[in-house]
């Protein structure tokens, strides 16, 4: 028996598709057939083939019919006229209704017949709307053109839906499909529903089924499958999920003597415990159960209202100044009849106690709300842990950011224990570079590759001639060296600013760089971070290979534990401080032009990013490259980390990471990761 | 006197100051001579104030070799102590003017509430902060004056000079303390209305009779007589024993505690009492300068205080002085466009915008070739000269600098 019903199941839905199909091929000769789904049963076995008489006939038949409804609709009469000539078949059905709808359906006064109106010069070019075929023209005088009025064009727009959702195109599916998800109304359900077995994209399939299931848990009427729809969507992260269920749980707060009779109570409220007492009062004061409170400002309109020979209420005006003085004045008043008695806090409490509140759901049925608070508890959980994810990357990428401009600082500052103020102007001459670079190369990919070893090669210029002219002299007075570089730092930001003006510069990103790797509704991440991400990594590896692996960096190691040592084994200490000391800038200005790609380029821009690269390398420790990753690491997060808590304001969380650096200072003053022994120096 | 006999410089630098004050007097528009415009005696006023926080910025750098780069936040927050209270008493008298005219007598709890919508409307905010309680009170505002910025100072110098915290790394954590404090007055949320600061004080409550030109030689008298006392109190202290051992300090922190002296006690002491000069230099500016905002504390005004002390000469008060006046008065003078633009063929040089390089430069230079800046030609003119020890080492002992490597 089942087996029977299964079969004959499966053979109404082909004829289904094949009609959709030849329905296709009707209207678009040019459109290729739809494809009929091979797993479904041979057509032929359908108890009643399609034939095309069949066709037109409901379709004029149902005009003929109800053609003084179609001339002159109501609102609330001609919904089943629409959806009988809805569910005609038949290639004109779509056609009519659309012509219908857009107000080209007109009557022809001699005989009450109508037509699908065409503009033909001064006359109207008659349209038969069961066959399509033309019936001559006709004087615009003899014709009364229809025009349904809003709410009927809406109906026919929800009938007509049924036909976009099996439309050819796939485009026009799918436009059916957003507008279905906007106004999303109990009528849709069942179009939805039946456009589903025919669908043959895949994606489009997966949409339909997704937002049948969205109309299902809230418009079905057994509550069975609503409950089932509503736990279909456990753990999904689509905000438009969210949006559909929200309203399943939302609630109205009443006060009542009484639980009410057949409300889906959400919960009891105890004023004073669960509701705020003045928020429970104003409750009843609005239900108007109760007379409202005195506020200062009605009580001082009132006492000014009775001024009477300078006093008010038997009290005299002088004396008004404080609270006690008023509410006698008000309480004179009331007893002379001249202003409504407020509300005492006695009086107050006693109507809380005669009334119990209650937050009512919206929807009636406590099974479909359990559902929907489950499901959304759910959901929210899931999106916690995805924020928590987000929130990660987010603190993995400011770290990069960070870690990016203190590497060249854990050079200068690290290794040579040289204090650069203007380290912050290199990374700004780096992204000046960039934006130069750019008006010459209209090519954002090519410029970017250009732009990189460009400004390397400037800053590493820049920074062998701060070496040379300046911190070469200053070597044993370090707090005279971060005054000197300040001077340059405060030069350079001032040279910038008079050669590229105040205004921010653009340093595009090349179009492959543009959006955003989008895991899910909650978690994204920018290309460019990413690229930050990678950037910093090739960094990293690329100071540990120099450090590690080459001979300058064995130099360096050398001239950094000891200088005179050094020099008495061939290496020249003067050539290796100032070869570090270019490498350490040439690092900041390709920083430069990697910070210039997310943030705008001013000549504030290397301002910015100063103190925190010296945090950054304070807080991870001096002279070591894995302490540099450790502070960005640990800045990076706990910034993002102290955001959380209070994410509209960046500015409380960068100065809490700043204390709180401070305070990480007292216990490890030499930063995360320390040098031990002779390394350490002093 | 003994101190005058001994410090030729201290009766000079007063005399000089009192005859500055006079001429300035005689000459302003409140004296009817009208040679010294109002806005420049308040420009000299504040430059006054600016030579009292470069003095103690000497002492905490020149003499005890703490680069601290955070004390333009205790400036700062003098400031904003004592405008809480002006910015409080005047907006008090306007509210209860306006509020007299109603018809019945205002309760304080309403003056209170017209006042805070006054002051915080424009931050949305219309609820006056706790920290506003002592607003009302000129007395306990000028506590605070001295209080807050000591309490900042203590705590911060506390944590700092306990872990041993010295040279570039507690320069780079006061920059960061200065940074921190003054993001967390960015925030409107704060309490202090966030970035625009407080404004309106140069109208000070009770003296509205008087005209600003009156007002403002009263405050530059009161600047010069702050500076003469801080700068009679700053000789003092350096001429003692504890100037010895401070300038011991710097030179040698080690070997000072090694010889049984509490080294951080003496910072802590040098980092408050020049925090608590500053706060009070900043409470006489900004009443002077009418608004007092954020971006007074950035960071990098308080490395520019260390720029005047360092072309003036450290480690000596008149450099100090002598460093704020000139540097922050050639300053208004070539940003106030009266310098003469160079033409150089093509290219004009306008001093407004170049004003920043050259200041940079020559700072650069003053480090590199004159570190005892522009004091130092004092010893010139005096025929002294660091005498020559032909490289042989500073110090006793081995580990000591050679001349030459200190020079370099």
């Amino acid at each position: 028996m089942t087996d029977f019903l299964t079969f004959l199941r499966a053979a109404l839905l082909g004829v289904l598709v094949l009609m959709a199909a030849q329905m296709a091929a009707a209207q678009d000769p040019a459109a290729p057939g739809t494809p009929a789904p091979t797993a479904q049963p041979a057509p032929e076995t359908a108890p009643e083939p399609p034939g095309t008489t069949a066709e037109m006939a409901p379709l004029a038949a149902l005009i003929a019919e109800n053609a003084r409804q179609i001339a002159k609709p109501s609102r609330k009469t001609i919904g089943p006229v629409i959806d009988a000539i809805a569910a005609a078949p038949g290639p004109q059905t779509q056609a009519f209704l659309e012509a219908w709808a857009d107000k080209r359906l007109g009557r022809r006064k001699a005989d009450g017949a109508l037509f699908v109106l065409e503009k033909a010069g001064p006359d109207w070019r008659l349209i038969d709307p069961a066959t399509g075929a033309t019936a001559g023209t006709a004087p615009k005088d003899d014709i009364a053109q229809l025009r349904p009025n809003s709410g009927v064009r809406g109906l026919i727009a929800s009938a007509l839906v049924r036909f976009q959702l099996s439309d050819p195109d796939p485009a026009r599916r799918g436009a059916a499909l957003d507008a279905l998800a906007r106004t999303a109304s109990a009528e849709n359900l069942g179009p939805l529903r039946a456009s589903l077995p025919g669908e043959t994209d895949p994606e489009l399939a997966a949409r339909k089924a997704r937002l049948e299931r969205m109309l299902t848990l809230r418009f079905d009427p057994d509550p069975a499958a609503r409950v089932a729809a509503i736990e279909s969507f456990s753990g999904d992260l689509g905000l438009d999920v969210r949006a559909a269920l929200n309203p399943l749980v939302a609630t109205t707060r009443i006060a009542a003597t009484a639980p009410p009779a057949g409300a889906n109570i959400a919960a009891e409220l105890v004023p004073g415990r669960d509701i705020d007492k003045a928020a429970a009062y104003a409750l009843l004061v609005e239900a108007g159960l109760a007379p409202p409170r005195l506020s200062a400002a009605d009580r001082r309109a009132a006492l000014e209202a009775h001024v009477e020979n300078g006093a008010v209420g038997g009290v005299p005006l002088a004396d008004l100044d404080d609270e006690d003085a008023r509410e006698r004045a008000y309480a004179g008043l009331v007893s002379a009849g001249l202003a409504r008695p407020a509300a005492t806090a006695a009086e107050v409490d006693a109507r809380l106690a005669a009334y119990r509140f209650f937050d009512i759901h919206a929807e009636a049925d406590p099974a479909v709300t359990d559902a929907a608070r489950a499901t959304l508890d759910h959901i929210e959980m899931k999106v916690g842990a995805m924020q928590g994810l987000d929130l990660g990357l987010d603190a993995l990428s400011l770290a990069s950011i960070y870690f990016l401009a203190a590497i060249g600082l854990a050079i200068t500052f690290g290794v040579m224990g040289v204090i650069n103020m203007a380290h912050g102007e290199f990374i700004m001459m780096g992204a000046y570079t960039g934006y130069v670079v750019q008006q010459f190369v209209t090519d954002y990919t090519l410029s970017i590759l250009i732009a990189l070893p460009l400004a390397f090669g400037v800053t590493f210029a820049a920074g062998v001639a701060m070496e040379r002219l300046v911190i070469r002299h200053l070597y044993n007075r370090p707090l005279e060296t971060l005054l000197a570089t300040f001077g340059i730092s405060i030069a350079l930001q001032q040279v910038a600013k008079n050669v590229f003006g105040t205004q921010a510069r653009p340093l595009t990103a090349p179009g492959w760089l543009d959006g955003a790797w989008v895991m899910n509704d909650v978690v994204s991440i920018s290309y460019i971070r990413i690229a930050i991400f990678v950037l910093a990594l090739i960094f990293l590896g690329f100071f540990l290979w120099l450090m590690k692996r080459t001979r300058l960096g064995l130099e360096v190691r050398a001239v950094t534990q000891n200088p005179a040592m050094a020099a008495s084994m061939g290496i020249k200490p003067d050539r290796i401080n100032m070869l570090t000391f270019g490498l350490g800038s040439g690092i900041a200005g390709i920083a430069g032009v990697a910070i210039g790609l997310f943030a705008k380029v001013t000549s504030e821009l290397g301002q910015d990013y100063i103190v925190q690269s010296f945090m950054t390398v304070v807080v991870g420790g001096v002279g070591n490259i894995w302490g540099t990753l450790a502070g960005a690491a640990m800045i990076g997060g706990l910034q993002k980390g102290i955001e959380w808590f209070n994410p509209s304001n960046t500015l409380a969380a960068q100065t809490y990471m700043i204390v709180f650096i401070i305070i990480f200072i007292q216990f490890r003053p030499r930063g995360i990761i320390a040098l031990r022994g002779r390394a350490a120096g002093d | 006197m003994n101190l005058f006999r001994k410090h030729p410089s201290l009766p000079v630098f007063l005399g000089l100051l009192a005859a500055f004050v006079l001429a300035v007097t005689l000459m302003s528009e409140a004296a009817g001579a009208g040679l010294v415009s109002t806005s420049f005696v308040k420009t000299l006023g504040k430059t006054l104030c600016l030579c009292l926080i470069a003095l103690a910025m000497d002492l905490v750098w020149g003499y005890t070799g703490i680069l601290s780069l955070g004390h333009f936040a205790f400036f700062g927050l003098g400031g904003y102590m004592i405008g809480m209270w002006l910015m409080y008493a005047r907006t008090e008298t306007i509210v209860e003017a306006s509020l007299a005219s109603g018809a019945l007598p205002p309760t304080p709890q309403e003056v209170q509430d017209a006042i805070a919508t006054q002051i915080f409307g424009v931050v949305g905010a219309s609820d006056l902060p706790a920290i506003w309680s002592l607003a009302g009170s000129l007395p306990a505002q000028l506590a605070l004056v001295v209080l807050v910025p000591a309490a900042l100072a203590a705590v911060f110098g506390w944590l700092a000079f306990r872990a041993r915290v010295t040279g570039v790394y507690l320069s780079i954590l006061t920059q960061a303390m200065t940074l921190a404090l003054a993001l967390w007055l960015f925030q409107n949320d704060s309490g202090l209305r966030g970035n625009n600061g407080l404004s309106g004080l140069q109208n000070i409550p009770g003296l509205e009779q008087h005209g600003q030109d009156l007002v403002s030689l009263w405050f530059f008298w009161a600047s010069a007589l702050a500076l003469g006392l801080g700068y009679l109190g700053a000789q003092w202290l350096v001429s003692g024993k504890f100037g010895s051992v401070i300038r011991a300090i710097r030179d040698d922190e080690a070997r000072v505690r090694f010889l049984g002296y509490p080294v951080e006690g003496f910072k802590l002491f040098v980092f408050v009492l020049t925090a608590v000069v500053a706060g009070l230099a900043g409470a006489l500016y900004y009443p002077q300068a009418g608004i007092v905002n954020p971006a007074e504390l950035a960071p990098i005004a308080s490395i520019y205080l260390a720029v005047w002390v360092a072309i003036g000469g450290r480690g000596r008060l008149y450099g100090a002085v002598i460093g704020a006046a000139f540097v922050s008065l050639v300053s208004t003078w070539f940003t106030g466009g009266n310098a003469p633009d160079i033409p150089l063929g093509g290219y004009t040089l306008h001093w407004v915008d170049w004003w920043q390089v050259l200041l940079g430069l020559s700072f650069v230079a003053v480090t590199l070739y004159a570190p005892r800046g522009i004091g130092g030609l004092f010893d010139l003119l005096a025929g002294l000269r660091a005498p020559n020890r032909r490289g042989a080492p500073l110090g006793p002992d081995q580990g000591a600098l050679q001349e030459k490597e200190a020079d370099a």
